[in-house]
């Protein structure tokens, strides 16, 4: 078993899609704990869709490079949403939810209907659930979200405060002068990003968990803002590659579950160990 | 020359007006306290004073060297707060983030600027617990050190005694009237009027026509001041 994944990491595609892998996990996780925070966990899951359904018209468009389309239509949509949804809260749950299965539905539709690939099931199943193996990745691919995830994580530490003040309290930084708009702006781009890069490794249904999981876990235990964000680095970061090596030697296990998979036991386990701390759930 | 003057507002949202007519202006030292009923306009004005929300008419000028960015503001609690993990230094080092700058750490100064207002509201030894374990006023007085870091001109307290009990109610009160003898000019707004009468310089009376704007001493001679003065100072 051992000589087996020792043998699958000699190859440097296994290599690059380990390091990419992680630098989205880690990116994800980065992001999540704000959105979480900020009561928009299911903005990744919506947002998702819609890259799902773009990613159908760029299949159709049959264009080599897809992110050409998904990138500027999400990211447009994440700036919408975040919008809409700061101070009407219902109206922005309804339009979320109105958006996310509207762009899922026309998005089958389209692939349905236009697309003139002999495996439909096949291309929509790891559209929506990740590649099924790691090694699928195209080189391109992986260096995009290479990129990519680097960008979010110099985007965040830098931003770090003012990404803390807004999430805490966004109108205490509005009113002390502190641009909050554009911040929130910044947060909404990021998470779009994230969501596209994370689809190739995931899916498009599983990114949520990618996002939610490790920030909730981390906060099971941990009590200031910094500590979260590190131990949900770290979990994450530990998930994504204990995932990539179960889904490895052949099994047939898919990348995105596994991850999840992971991500789930490792909740469980800061819950419990949270609750044995004493800390109020 | 006042520090903020305020002429004729009117305020409302979505084109519905919820109050006007308002005209009030505040002075380096001032204690205003803003009465009025739910629903009567209070937050809106306080929207309005931190530029959060454009008034409908009228003009709100700034002036005596105050700007947006030197308001410090005690805002009421909202619901995220409620179980964000964060520690108390780690939410009064928020306030100092309109100093600006592009760094992920906040510097020496303001480190040492925390530090100080965690002092003075005598919570230095809560700095490493978590804000939302502590109670109702310790979170209060952790807000206020935020708002001190942002600025040592003018704070605007938004309702600060909501929820809290009579004991510590009062022991805010008497830090808020601390701050203001040191020289910051104090805006509040509350629906206590007998505290209003108690500690505030001047009182601005939103609630209904006619308002009212003038000093606590010329207040309890209208008939809605007197009322409250002879009740004792009652909460209404």
């Amino acid at each position: 078993m051992i000589n087996q994944i020792l043998y699958f990491f000699s190859f440097p595609n296994v290599q690059y899609a380990l390091i990419v892998g992680i630098l989205i996990a880690l990116c994800s996780s980065l992001l999540g704990v704000t959105l979480v925070l900020k009561r928009f966990s299911f903005i990744g899951d919506g947002l998702s869709h819609v890259a799902f359904g773009a990613l159908a018209i760029a299949m159709v468009l049959k264009l080599t490079n897809t992110m050409i389309i998904v990138l500027p239509v999400t990211v447009l949509t994440a700036i919408l949403l975040l919008r809409s949804g700061q101070n009407t809260k219902i109206k922005g749950d309804a339009s979320l939810a109105m958006i996310s299965v509207g762009s899922l539905a026309l998005g089958y539709l389209i692939i349905n209907l236009f697309a003139k690939s002999a495996n439909i099931s096949g291309d929509v199943c790891s559209t929506l659930f990740g590649s099924t193996s790691i090694l699928t990745l195209k080189s391109t691919d992986v260096w995009i979200c290479g990129i990519m995830s680097i960008l979010v994580i110099v985007l965040f530490l830098v931003f770090y405060r003012q990404i803390f003040a807004v999430t805490f309290d966004e109108n205490f930084a509005a009113a002390t002068g502190v641009r909050a708009n554009l911040y929130n702006l910044l947060i909404a781009v990021i998470t779009a990003i994230v969501i596209v890069v994370a689809m190739n490794l995931v899916g498009s249904l599983l990114i949520s968990a990618l996002v939610i999981f490790p920030a909730l876990s981390a906060m099971r235990i941990f009590k200031n803002f910094k500590s979260v964000i590190l131990c949900s680095a770290i979990i994450s970061t530990v998930a994504a590659f204990l995932g990539i090596v179960l889904s490895i030697p052949g099994q047939g296990a898919p990348v995105g579950s596994s991850i999840v998979a992971v991500n789930i036991v490792f909740f469980l386990i800061f819950s419990l160990i949270g609750r044995i701390l004493g800390g109020k759930s | 020359m006042a520090q903020l003057v305020c002429r004729d507002l009117a305020l409302g949202y979505d084109g519905k007006t919820v109050a006007e007519h308002i005209s009030f202006e505040v002075s380096k030292g001032n204690y205003l306290c803003i009465v009025g009923e739910n629903g009567s306009g209070k937050s809106t004005l306080v929207k309005t004073l931190l530029h959060l929300k454009r008034p409908l008419s009228g003009s709100l000028e700034f002036g005596d060297g105050l700007a947006q960015n030197k308001i410090g503001y005690l805002p009421q609690q909202t619901i995220v707060q409620r179980d964000f993990p964060a520690s108390v230094r780690e939410v009064v080092l928020s306030g100092c983030l309109n100093r600006g700058g592009f760094r992920p750490f906040y510097n020496k100064a303001e480190k040492a600027l925390a530090a100080e207002a965690m002092e003075k509201m005598g919570i230095t030894a809560l700095a490493g617990r978590c804000y939302r374990e502590l109670s109702g006023g310790q979170q209060q007085r952790v807000l206020l050190a935020r708002a001190l870091c942002a600025t040592r001109e003018l704070l605007l307290l938004d309702e600060p005694v909501a929820g809290l009990d009579p004991k510590v109610t009062k022991e805010m009160y008497e830090l808020i009237k601390q701050l203001n003898q040191e020289g910051i000019t104090i805006i509040m707004v509350s629906h206590d009027v007998g505290a209003a009468i108690r500690y505030a310089s001047h009182i601005l009376h939103v609630s209904r026509e006619p308002l009212f704007f003038g000093t606590t001493e010329e207040y309890v001679k209208t008939p809605a001041g007197a009322a409250f003065a002879a009740l004792g100072g009652e909460q209404l």
